[in-house]
């Protein structure tokens, strides 16, 4: 009997470690968690925490002091540059290993491995799509083409190894706490991970295409009412550069760009109806990815130098992309904003210049329509002969279920994304190729390397020619007072609506004519009106003699000209006021749309809201319900307009652009499109505009309901964390105003990543703030303690320690790197 | 007098084997003390229990008041769905003391045999 006993005892003893320990019972293994010496627990930093440490690596040449400031910042000082990205990539480590892994999973299309296939497979899907994109095919021509220099390749493996460094020593205690919670142990870093984190901006900031909705669209309107619904040159446009004697555009084309001869028949083919595309890429970046730019020059400003402000909208996300450093060595001095995940600061200044990016948002991803021989896909047709294929069999690894092997075709023109494995409509198999910049081995870390090391203006411009892709319009200021913006990438010479649509790829007489020469980029430098900006407008207007896309926002453009145009005695607060400024340029443009609203129509509770309206001076401010009313009803009224004609398509049509309903109605009062064509009356525009004021009028009485009206509230701006799904980690109902189309692009879960402005005076006097915090750890106090400042508007000054301040109050803890 | 110095022992065992071995090496720390020293089953499985509880809920404790309960609220929430930092110090006691009291009982009666 005793025997019994004891087997009992000792069964229920493994029984309950087994229960604790795994998923198999309970949904999280809640012993191996919440043990205080190995869990969670060991994640809670003490409030009081400290960061000196003396360390001793191998992989040093020499010592490196690192100098922490109060909010956390690390003011890197190395005496050789090998040492310095080293001691780089082991910062990046300590505080932001799990998000760095987890965005490079997310490049290579691995989540699935981690998270399992996800709810109705989406998180597989996903995978599959990053996969059949070629993600991991060009993030390993890159590394390839980055080892071709040996600057570049120094420098990642000694990132490479300073990561490392940092995971190797990692005990299970100390693992960040999203391995522990999902279950899973980091891999060590490789330049490979770089690439694929960099490719990850490339496929956020130039994988966004429209092509397949835009096909849709040709093949159900006519070619007039295409080119009404989507004109791609805005009356509001102020391009980056305008096409002026002091900077003029290049008189014609470097090259052929006369479209095939046949284009009429087999592209132009409007509408055409059949075989329309039915399914989307399943995910795809967020299209406010964009971003504001702008230098003054020393003319416009109070010190005479020029002042340089960028912020980029981005995701909002925990841990934040970015992680702010300043990085020392005898060659260069550079501050900024850095990506966890690759060396260099990305977004920032040293001594003689500062810079800065927006997205070009150029067409560099089209999709051609593929022909095979047979099933086995392994030869297509191409000018009349039949070429071989390349495979590449993509292993996807799924959490709790066997893996998925997925066989993607290569053509000469790119990676067969689309075929009867992996289908974009239900009803037919089309086999589409993409073309995308993103493939081509460029080694576009150099950019970064440049600008840290620049001394001068030119030394910046010659460091940019290293960006091939993402393009961005990079922005430029010294010391000296030069200041400029290139829209600099590698863009394809395209004819008009050359891409904007699916192209045969049986024919070479549809490739990209070639390359836009480097010099015809447009660009602008020390321009008489004193300024330059940009913000992910289109970047010349059309006499610009090659296509440079089709879908641009320009309202923010358009603000910061005006602003710039007017302004004078220019001061780093003065830039401030303008990154953060709410004003909705829409509503001033579209108030005497809006206001033809028949008044006398209006019932008490229409007239309850028309009254907010009225009363709103166009600022996206918190506590402005107008803001609430405007925004619901305009997005209604473009919905009452055509949303009947779209609705008919039945297939995935792209939405017009923010400003074509405001120019189309002010150019046209009968514009066709306000008819309701399910009904038999004839609307009016008056019709509309009460019809729409009173279906916003029920989302705005739900609002009122929840007492949620001010703008803030229901625009309900959030920063999760990169899960998405642990509210606990995220930050909720963010008071801040902006919006779409506002300088302040502050949406619901995007915006201003960081916000940075750099008076070029001597010593440089910086200000910046990014949403989040220097720590990736959701149990420190500093996960997200520059989220508050950022909601409300403010700046850290930021400072760049010289030798020598060692002993400034401004320093908080120490780290010394030795070499074991 | 025994009940106390095995409940010590059970912690300070559990704490010195938790420095080197995963969680659940909590459990052999209360099996060999409950082994050493002679007790009744229930005594055993009550001390195994207040050791590892004692251990578990102190530490988290510390832990959590050096860090103003900030993860503490965190991950009560995400695990507990309320937002209370004692209720996971509580939880956290009580299933390192499950394992304590179960690993116990199995050590006083595998000394009985």
């Amino acid at each position: 009997m005793r025997f019994v006993y004891l087997a009992f005892a000792f069964l229920l003893t493994i029984g309950l470690i087994i229960v604790f320990d795994t998923r198999k019972v309970l949904p999280a293994p809640l012993g191996r968690l919440l043990s205080p010496q190995h869990g969670i627990w060991q994640n809670a930093e003490p409030s009081d925490a400290g960061f000196n440490e003396d360390l001793l690596l191998p992989d040093l040449q020499d010592k490196v002091d690192v100098y922490f400031d109060e909010r956390l910042v690390p003011h890197v000082f190395a005496r050789n540059e090998t040492d310095l990205y080293y001691v780089q990539g082991y910062l990046h480590a300590k505080f932001r290993l799990w998000q760095m892994e987890f965005q490079t999973h997310a490049a290579a299309g691995r989540l699935s491995e981690i998270l399992g296939e996800g709810p109705e497979g989406r998180i597989l899907e996903y995978d599959r799509s990053m996969r059949r994109l070629g993600m991991v095919y060009a993030a390993e021509r890159s590394v390839e083409e980055a080892d071709k220099t040996p600057e570049s390749k120094a420098q990642y493996e000694a990132y490479t190894k300073g990561v490392n460094a940092w995971i190797t020593q990692l005990k299970e205690s100390q693992l960040p706490i999203e391995y522990k919670l999902l279950g899973y142990s980091p891999e060590q870093w490789s330049p490979l991970k770089t690439a694929l984190f960099l490719k990850y901006m490339s496929f956020d900031l130039a994988g966004g295409e429209d092509d397949l909705e835009f096909t849709n669209a040709r093949d159900f309107f006519s070619k007039q009412d295409f080119e009404k619904l989507y004109p791609y040159l805005s009356d509001s446009l102020k391009p980056i550069q305008p096409n002026t004697p002091e900077s003029p555009y290049p008189a014609s084309a470097a090259m052929d760009l006369r479209r095939p001869a046949d284009a009429d028949s087999l592209y132009f083919r409007f509408p055409a109806g059949s075989d329309s595309i039915t399914k989307l890429p399943p995910y795809q970046p967020n299209p406010e990815n964009g971003s504001n730019n702008w230098a003054v020059g020393g003319t416009k400003t109070r010190s005479g130098r020029p002042i340089l402000c960028n912020d980029p909208h981005l995701g909002l996300n925990l841990p934040s992309l970015w992680f702010e450093m300043q990085l020392s060595c005898p060659a260069f001095s550079a501050y900024g904003a850095t990506f966890p995940g690759s060396p260099n600061v990305i977004i920032g200044f040293n001594e003689d210049i500062s810079f800065g990016f927006t997205n070009a948002g150029r067409d560099v991803k089209d999709y051609y329509e593929i022909e095979f021989q047979d099933e086995t896909k392994n030869a297509y047709r191409f000018n009349n002969e039949w070429l071989p294929t390349s495979k590449r069999v993509e292993i996807i690894r799924i959490k709790g279920k066997p893996d998925l092997l997925d066989t993607v075709a290569y053509t000469a023109i790119g990676p067969v994304m689309y075929d009867n494995n992996y289908r974009n409509s239900e009803k037919n198999v089309s086999n589409l190729a993409v073309r995308w910049q993103a493939h081509e081995p460029s080694n576009d870390g150099l950019t970064f390397y440049g600008l840290n090391h620049a001394k001068s203006y030119s030394d910046g411009v010659k460091a940019i020619r290293n960006l091939h892709c993402p393009g961005q319009n990079c922005l430029i200021a010294s010391r000296n007072g030069d200041y400029g913006i290139w829209q600099q990438g590698t863009f394809p010479a395209k004819w008009r609506r050359q891409g904007d649509f699916v192209m045969p790829g049986t024919d070479s007489a549809y490739f990209w004519k070639g390359t836009i020469p480097e010099t015809e980029n447009p660009h602008l430098e020390n321009p008489s009106r004193g300024y330059v900006s940009s913000a992910n407008q289109l970047s010349a207007d059309t006499s610009y003699p090659y296509y440079t896309g089709n879908v641009f926002p320009v309202y923010r453009g358009f603000m910061v000209n005006r602003f710039l145009d007017t302004a004078n005695n220019l001061s780093p607060q003065d830039m401030m006021a303008m990154q953060t400024s709410n004003y909705v340029i829409k509503a001033e443009l579209s108030r005497d749309i809006l206001t033809r609203l028949p008044v006398e129509k209006l019932d008490d509770r229409l007239k309850k809201y028309f009254e907010f309206y009225q009363k709103w001076n166009n600022k996206a401010d918190p506590g402005e319900p107008g803001s609430t009313v405007f925004h619901l009803w305009w997005r209604e009224l473009e919905q009452k307009i055509w949303k009947d004609e779209f609705s008919r398509a039945n297939v995935p049509l792209p939405w017009p652009g923010e400003y074509v309903l405001i120019e189309s109605l002010h150019k046209d009062s009968a514009y066709a499109w306000i008819d309701d064509v399910s009904t038999p009356e004839k609307e009016t525009l008056e019709d509309d505009l009460l019809a729409s004021l009173k279906t916003a009028a029920d989302s705005l009485d739900k609002l009122s309901a929840q007492n949620n009206l001010d703008w803030e509230k229901a625009k309900d701006t959030k920063i999760r964390h990169l899960l998405r799904v642990i509210d606990p980690f995220s930050r909720l109902h963010l008071p801040i105003g902006g919006g779409k189309g506002i300088i302040n692009a502050t949406g619901p879960d995007h915006g201003p990543s960081w916000r940075m402005i750099v008076a070029m005076t001597d010593g440089i006097e910086a200000y910046g703030v990014y949403p989040g915090g220097q720590s990736g750890n959701p149990g420190s106090r500093y996960y997200d303690d520059f989220v508050d400042h950022w909601v409300t508007g403010k700046y850290y000054r930021l400072w760049m320690m010289k030798a020598g301040e060692e002993a400034d109050d401004r320093v908080k803890w120490t780290m010394h790197f030795r070499k074991a | 007098m025994k009940i106390i110095v095995s409940i010590l022992l059970t912690a300070l065992l559990g704490f010195a084997l938790s420095i080197f071995f995963p969680w659940w090496i909590i459990a052999l720390a209360a099996f060999v003390v409950a082994f050493a020293i002679p007790q009744t089953p229930w005594k055993a499985l009550l001390t195994g229990f207040l050791g590892i509880f004692l251990l578990w809920s102190l530490l988290a404790w510390w832990i959590s008041t050096a860090n103003d309960d900030l993860l503490a609220n965190k991950i009560s929430m995400l695990l507990l769905k309320q937002q209370s930092a004692g209720m996971l110090i509580l939880v956290s006691g009580l299933i390192g003391g499950l394992v304590g009291a179960a690993a116990a009982l199995t050590g006083s009666l595998a000394r009985k045999l």
